[in-house]
């Protein structure tokens, strides 16, 4: 059997994928008694056929791209982290306390500073599952898991008893003052031309886009990320190359939580302006799919962002305008996870059948 | 804490233990086989809805029980073919079943009732009721044991007494019989069963089919024993601690009963935080006692398990030799 090319293995693999996906979503909502046409054409209308969908689709790609690049960072060490919800809550919580605790003159000082305090704390509530692995042999999967039950609760503690202001019945922060609101790109000079309402897609945007490339050349033009990949591919050969594995799953883990962290510049700071709680609303498990469906490349995490960007906006309209629970959207995430990264090989294996019956077709005719 | 609060207490650890002592069960074939199934969790919720729905509609209970575990055994299959047949990542697929289940239970419990991904409230024989075991009455008056009986181990639905059955029987099964050594042996050693000319793949899709079954009756019991209905995102990480369970237990059937029955007492303790704030003498805010069960569960997967050993072909799919 002869194997696929490699432009067949990148591109088409991820896309035959999605359109597997995309059939049994279709299936399911002909099975709750909709219409998948009407469905995708609300959603196409709603996210990408006018600037004001596209300044929502760009605001959840731009969280996309924050918890695709964690995933990906802690797949390249071979550890699956599903707490990016946990720590992206956490991260909203760094945004929250440097924002109401520090009086900032620009909205630029605070940008950084809030970007610091998302990643430090992210990136400290990953360290937690991360020393358990790698001292005690405790599996990451589980007690990243339970770290997001447990940042749930953590937060519901400190939005109700400890940073809702007087008098205020919703469990949220005091709402951040007006120096710190991050200019939308309806704000951005030049890109402004493009977005004439107002919409919450935010300069964070360039700073997720920043971090794809940092991310890119972290792990393929360092020596840690070179470290990083080499332990994740074989650990015996790792240690035998002198790497710690301790050191690696440490460092892996806590950029990776870093990472889901500051997704919260984009979400607390750039759109709601004050700490509610579910903050992160699920964008830390569709990194997992992001991820997945980015083949754990920078440059493919941000298109799958996108996708996922346009999938999380129109899946919300779908809400609006038709009968499909928005929980569609949450069936889609699921289906291009298990497609993308659970039967691969199937979608492979399908393909090297397609490939191999073209070229024994075309060695046949050459025959004659 | 009184005695009478204490039988309280127990009574609810043991109702809060049987969810996660059948999926730990149901965790545990399917690891021993070599499969890891992080998808009791949406297992769990997708028998929960089903059984609730059919319970509602038909007005039976156990055709809600059938239902429920039909519907986890389809997402078993599923979970089969993607790691057995197509020798996809365990870890992965199960998350991205776990997705689907969430959404999904939503979609249709939507689709039938309109109540927004609930079902409407269960009554009558929709349900399962307690069962009063014989002489729980007569023997109350007994001190200390007595009620000890009548309150802790009589009176519950008739699923918490199968699921304290199915651990003699998993016992039984797995160290007793045939069927159980080669379940066991493929998940060492899986080369060696194939060189025996057992088939790999047909014990292990055995082993995920009654992982499902064992699902299925964690999910029927939340909805239609437990609880009266379903709700959406119900099994609130159940599926999970219960692996947590799996692990604390070392893969051991009768292990997996004490550690399901400890984290149903750590629920149930965060049920009542009267009585947790008795005995400690601080208030404790309800968020800390919410997560109660999770941090414990981190704690006993720190190292207070010993060194816990899975079974060595674990999560690796098996490629047969040519």
């Amino acid at each position: 059997m002869e194997r696929l090319p490699k432009w067949a293995d990148v591109v088409l693999v991820p896309l035959i994928s999605l359109l597997l996906a995309a059939v049994i979503a279709a299936v399911v909502i002909v099975a709750i008694g909709q219409d998948p046409w009407e469905a995708i054409t609300v959603m196409v209308q709603g996210s990408v056929m006018n600037s004001y969908g596209w300044g929502y689709t760009l605001y959840y790609a731009t969280s996309f791209m924050f918890t695709g690049l964690a995933v990906t960072v802690a797949f390249h060490a071979s550890l699956f982290n599903i707490g990016g919800e946990g720590q992206a809550q956490l991260g909203g919580l760094g945004v929250a306390l440097c924002c109401l605790m520090i009086p900032w003159p620009h909205w630029s000082l605070a940008l950084i500073g809030a970007t610091v305090a998302a990643a430090a704390f992210g990136a400290a509530w990953a360290a937690v599952p991360a020393y358990l692995q790698a001292r005690r042999g405790s599996h990451i999967v589980i007690t990243t898991i339970m770290f997001n039950y447990i940042a749930a609760a953590f937060l519901i503690f400190m939005l109700v008893d400890v940073l809702r202001p007087d008098g205020q019945m919703d469990p949220a922060t005091a709402n951040f003052p007006e120096t710190v609101a991050l200019p939308t790109l309806n704000e951005i000079p030049v890109v402004n031309l493009l977005f004439t309402s107002k919409v919450p897609a935010n300069i964070t945007l360039f700073i997720a886009l920043g971090m794809a490339v940092v991310v890119w050349a972290l792990l393929w033009r360092t020596r840690l990320g070179y470290a990083i990949r080499a332990f994740g591919k074989s650990e015996a050969a790792a240690k035998y190359a002198g790497i710690s594995p301790f050191g690696i799953i440490m460092v892996a883990m806590l950029i990776s939580g870093g990472l889901a962290g500051m997704m919260a510049i984009n979400n607390v700071m750039g759109e709601a302006g004050r700490l509610l709680q579910n903050s992160a609303s699920g964008a830390g498990f569709i990194g997992i799919a992001v991820a997945l469906m980015g083949r754990n490349h920078p440059v493919g995490v941000v298109l799958a962002a996108l996708l996922f960007g346009f999938l999380f906006q129109g899946g919300a309209e779908l809400g609006l305008w038709t009968k499909i629970p928005i929980e569609m959207r949450i069936v889609v995430q699921g289906l291009v996870i298990l497609f993308t990264g659970a039967l691969d090989m199937m979608v492979r294996m399908l393909l090297t059948w397609v490939f191999n019956l073209l070229r024994g077709g075309r060695a046949a005719r050459g025959a004659v | 804490m009184d005695y009478a609060t204490l039988l309280q207490i127990l009574d609810s650890s043991l109702r809060l233990a049987t969810p996660l002592l059948f999926a730990c069960l149901a965790g545990l074939y399917s690891e021993r086989a070599g499969i890891f199934d992080i998808g009791l969790e949406g297992k769990m919720l997708m028998a929960a809805m089903a059984s609730a729905s059919v319970a509602f509609l038909t007005g039976s209970v156990w055709a809600g029980l059938f239902a429920g575990m039909l519907a986890s055994l389809m997402l078993a299959g599923i979970h089969g073919i993607a790691s057995i047949t197509f020798r996809g990542n365990q870890l992965i697929s199960g998350v991205a079943l776990n997705f689907v289940a969430s959404g999904i239970t939503v979609l249709v419990a939507q689709r039938l009732f309109g109540q927004g991904g609930r079902t409407p409230p269960l009554e009558g024989d929709a349900r399962f009721t307690p069962i009063i075991l014989p002489l729980a009455e007569e023997l109350r008056g007994v001190p200390v044991l007595g009620p000890l009986y009548a309150e802790v181990i009589s009176g519950h639905p008739l699923l918490v007494y199968v699921a304290l059955l199915a651990v003699p029987v998993t016992w039984w099964v797995l160290y007793r019989t045939r069927f159980g050594l080669r379940l066991r042996a493929v998940g060492e050693n899986p080369a060696a069963v194939d060189t025996a000319g057992i088939s790999v793949k047909g014990l292990r899709f055995a082993a995920v089919a009654i992982t499902g079954i064992l699902c299925g009756l964690a999910g029927a019991y939340m909805a239609t024993a437990l609880q009266a209905g379903f709700g959406r995102e119900m099994t609130a990480g159940r599926g999970y601690i219960a692996l947590a369970a799996l692990i604390f237990a070392k893969w051991r059937p009768v292990a997996a009963l004490w550690a399901c029955l400890l984290f149903g007492f750590f629920q149930a303790l965060a049920l009542r935080p009267d009585v947790v704030e008795a005995v400690v003498q601080v208030k404790v805010p309800v968020p800390f006692l919410d997560a109660l069960p999770y941090v414990l569960t981190v704690l006993v997967l720190a190292g207070f398990v010993g060194k816990a050993i899975p079974p060595r072909a674990g999560g690796e799919p098996y490629v047969k030799e040519r």
